[in-house]
């Protein structure tokens, strides 16, 4: 699909859709409270079938945090990329690894490292950072380390 | 290495296989619940080796990140460069000169070649063959003379640079590739002697470790691991980066969704990296071998994807750019770390002496995933 056919199908699936153009892929901006309810359409939808999500990730914007979803599909090599933003402060949204597995990890990791919520996350502990971990997340941009050199 | 460290309630054993295991490659931890010889559950605990990575990256510049990279998937450290340079001139619209271009694939089969040659031989070492892992170095050495000639380092080269690569290449060059490809040909079917076409090798991976094609796509699994599963992953082949869509090579499948088909591609994709450089060695075009590029680099405010193929399967870079001289923000889809992911899913049921296969099979390498 080009870029005007996948606008067109994803706005018949949410209308409160924003998109974002100039990049290399088209950008669509979701609320967290949609997101769940359009990834499943995103994956079962035949005219879409985005059944590949190879990278996820998070910003911090220092005033909000923005989630990051970059979608391919394996039979129409089509792209796109979701974002939806999140409160700085308790930021929570629903989990996707029920509809791609892949998620299960990365979900783990954006948790840890941004303290973004999975909501029915199976498994929403830590996984790279030692167990007992507690106070600021790593990847936020206030982070400090005293002991440990991370900004050089 | 191997501890018994609790029980479940149903009298399942939980055992510890790692940090400090030989066939988990480096300091992969896995709990796994064990009821008799059979696997239950499979859980990795990563961050042995973390070295956050992406955080240093927000504070080095656009020329200064890319060395970093090479620390990740040291098997793969060119390929991870060549990624990471290719992004940064993604977001200042650099051409690159063809001749760096044409050194760049070069550099990245041999690469491949090298990393899957240690897979070789590390894989047969795990499942009990000790020969083959000097058979695999001995080619694999002439790789990293190769390199060493040329780029000045055997395994972190750090050769590619935005706008092409850091100088230019050995007048050897040419000549020791071309004795290698002539080495290479002549030893290959002592690998097939060896290993697979051994009867106990074949029957300790053909049934193994079992990835069906929908859950290799589910999972994120990428590279030859999916490829074994039928899976049309080759970045190279499905959006092609620098010239491999000028390039003759074939994107290697198989239909086995085992162990022994993910060896399989392997073993075969050497031999399509082979015909790449082949093509490519004998005509390499005169001319520069960078482009001409200020001395900082400033990305414009935006974001930047590049995928490219790794031995290990697609690897990412996510560039988000305020238009400063560092990265607002840098994520790196590590092709490891979404292949573990889906190794729960296939050793469930199996025997724990399976799970050394299906390891070795998904070739993993754990700076890569810790990164």
């Amino acid at each position: 699909m080009t870029n005007e056919e996948l606008k067109a199908a994803i706005t018949e699936l949410l209308p409160a859709a924003i998109f974002e153009e100039g990049g290399q892929w088209i950008t669509v901006n979701v609320e967290p409270a949609d997101w769940h309810l359009l990834a499943t359409k995103l994956r079962k939808d035949a005219s879409l079938l985005f059944d590949f999500l190879f990278c996820l990730t998070c910003i911090d914007w220092k005033t909000h945090l923005t989630m990051v979803y970059h979608l391919d599909s394996t039979k129409f090599r089509h792209n796109i990329i979701i974002k939806s933003k999140l409160a700085a402060l308790n930021p929570a949204i629903e989990t996707v690894s029920d509809i791609w597995q892949t998620a299960n990890f990365h979900e783990r990791e954006v948790y840890e490292m941004f303290g973004v919520n999975f909501i029915h996350h199976p498994d929403l502990r830590l996984l790279i950072l030692p167990d007992g971990w507690e106070g600021k997340k790593p990847m936020l941009k206030d982070f400090e380390d005293p002991i440990n050199m991370i900004r050089l | 290495m191997v501890e018994e460290i609790g029980r479940t309630a149903d009298g399942d054993i939980i055992i510890n296989v790692g940090p400090q295991h030989p066939a988990t490659h480096g300091v992969l931890h896995l709990v796994i619940t064990i009821n008799g010889e059979t696997i239950k559950k499979v859980e990795p605990h990563l961050g042995y080796i973390h070295r956050s990575i992406e955080k240093m990256c927000e504070s080095l510049t656009y020329r200064q990140f890319i060395y970093v990279t090479s620390r990740m998937d040291y098997l793969s450290s060119h390929i991870n460069n060549h990624a990471c340079a290719l992004c940064v001139e993604k977001g200042l619209q650099i051409e690159v000169p063809s001749r760096a271009q044409v050194i760049r694939i070069l550099l990245d089969e041999l690469t491949r070649i090298a990393s899957h040659e240690l897979w070789w031989g590390a894989m047969a070492m795990d499942l009990g063959a000790f020969t083959p892992f000097f058979h695999a170095f001995r080619e694999r050495e002439a790789i990293n003379d190769i390199m060493e000639e040329t780029c000045g380092a055997r395994l972190t080269m750090n050769y590619i640079v935005p706008g092409g690569i850091m100088q230019d290449i050995h007048p050897n060059f040419q000549q020791r590739i071309k004795d290698f490809i002539k080495l290479y040909k002549s030893k290959i079917s002592e690998y097939d002697e060896l290993v697979t076409g051994n009867i106990i090798f074949q029957n300790r991976m053909k049934g193994v470790g079992y990835l069906s094609t929908e859950d290799a796509i589910s999972f994120g699994v990428t590279g030859p691991a999916a490829r074994g599963s039928n899976v049309s992953c080759d970045v190279r082949k499905v959006y092609p980066y620098e010239i491999y869509d000028k390039l003759e090579f074939d994107q290697v499948l198989e239909t086995g969704c085992d162990s022994f088909a993910r060896y399989m591609v392997r073993i075969r994709e050497m031999n399509q990296s082979i015909r790449i450089i082949e093509q490519l060695v004998d005509d390499i075009p005169e001319g520069d071998f960078q482009a001409k590029t200020k001395a900082v680099l400033k990305l414009p405010k935006g974001e930047f994807y590049q995928r490219v193929e790794t031995a290990r399967g697609e690897f990412g870079v996510y560039i988000v750019s305020e238009g400063g001289t560092t990265p607002y923000r840098i994520k790196f889809r590590s092709p490891g770390f979404s292949n573990l992911s889906a190794l729960d899913h296939m050793a469930r049921g199996s025997k724990l002496g399976d799970l050394v296969a299906m390891m070795g099979t998904l070739d993993l390498v754990i700076p890569d995933i810790d990164r």
